[in-house]
């Protein structure tokens, strides 16, 4: 656990950092980024946390357990979209262009982006994004019990 | 000369990373060797794809013009995380030796030999 | 000794590099013509992707719309590539913590 100066400053940019992250997963078909980028910023959000407090507070607020499920759901998440579109090929597209949620039809060129475009991208880009979170923390957190077993 | 310079550059990283990984005996400088290597293969890739004058190929608010090659990009973005987990392997196995022998110095790290 | 000729062996490698990154050679034997930094030769798929991507899939993000929609099953790899990591890093570590008791 780290000075009261360090773990007041994490605690004020923990909640930007989680914000910038999901941003940067839900814009991920308009700007730069996307799933695998913006778990990654949130995963470091964890990585703050971790170094301010130390392992054995962060042990009861943030399991291994549930940052694994995480993972697996996101994964699991994936694949499903995937499969959803199995009547014309793995990976197809269903929802672009069709009217429906993320499906507005964009014109070729140059326009401001709105959200509510590219079909099943912005699904699989939350699903990649929850995975690259959950793999990320799992990691942080067992480097850092092992450092706690030498310490003892 | 001067238009290959991300080519030299990607080169000279790659004979960091070499020798990193052949002349250094600690592992953990061994890990990092191979990250360098790693970097310099994704940078070779995206400048492989490098339009001149080109700009990212996003539509949203671009000024237009030529945009540089999207394919190596996605390749870069797969090489990228595809590192990240190679990287966590590699230092868990270094966990591992040096829970073993004590030590990360790979001269040392030999009882199979005796 | 030793250490010199792996020094040697090193040295020949990096100036076999350097020339390589000087002169790219020939990357069409045919035409002769030298690959040069900044205009790329064979763009067909790329043209295709810059100018099919935003109606077939409707994405802007070019590079998104290749990462999970043309490409996807690279994406599926690599997903699973980080899976497999996150499920050896914590065998490896969990092993280690049975072994202390």
């Amino acid at each position: 656990m780290m000075s009261k100066i360090v773990r007041t400053q994490a605690n004020f940019l923990y909640p930007f950092i989680l914000i910038f992250g999901f941003y940067i997963v839900a814009h991920g078909h308009l700007t730069p980024g996307g799933g695998f980028q913006g778990g990654a910023v949130i995963a470091t959000g964890i990585a703050l946390v971790i170094v301010a407090y130390g392992y054995d507070r962060i042990k009861s607020w943030i399991k291994k357990s549930t940052l694994t499920a995480t993972e697996s759901i996101g994964l699991l998440c994936f694949i499903l979209t995937a499969f959803i579109g199995i009547g014309t090929s793995f990976f197809y597209n269903f929802l672009a262009n069709s009217g429906l949620l993320f499906g507005d039809r964009v014109s070729y060129g140059v326009n401001p982006g709105y959200l509510n475009t590219a079909g099943t991208l912005p699904i699989m880009n939350l699903a990649v994004g929850i995975e690259v979170l959950g793999g990320l923390g799992a990691i942080l957190m067992y480097m850092m019990s092992y450092g706690k077993e030498v310490d003892k | 000369m001067i238009f290959n310079a991300p080519f030299i550059s990607v080169m000279i990283l790659v004979i960091f990373g070499l020798y990193a990984m052949v002349f250094r005996r600690n592992l953990i400088k061994v890990v990092i060797g191979l990250d360098i290597v790693e970097s310099a293969v994704n940078l070779f890739m995206v400048s492989l794809g490098y339009v001149k004058n080109g700009i990212a190929p996003i539509y949203t608010n671009s000024p237009g013009g030529a945009m540089v090659l999207p394919t190596p990009q996605a390749l870069t973005l797969t090489s990228i995380v595809i590192g990240v987990a190679t990287s966590a392997m590699l230092l868990s196995f270094c966990i591992l030796i040096y829970r073993y022998y004590g030590t990360l110095d790979t001269r040392k790290v030999r009882r199979l030999r005796e | 000794m030793r250490n010199i000729l792996m020094l040697i062996v090193f040295l020949t490698i990096f100036s076999f590099f350097m020339y390589v990154a000087i002169n790219p050679g020939d990357f069409n034997s045919q035409t002769g013509e030298h690959f040069v930094f900044g205009s790329p030769k064979f763009t067909d798929m790329d043209n295709y992707f810059i100018h099919n991507a935003q109606n077939q899939t409707g994405a802007n993000n070019v590079v998104t719309s290749i990462v999970f929609d043309y490409r996807g099953f690279d994406t599926l790899g690599e997903a699973s590539v980080l899976f497999t990591a996150v499920l050896g890093v914590g065998l490896a570590l969990r092993l280690l913590r049975g072994d202390k008791k």
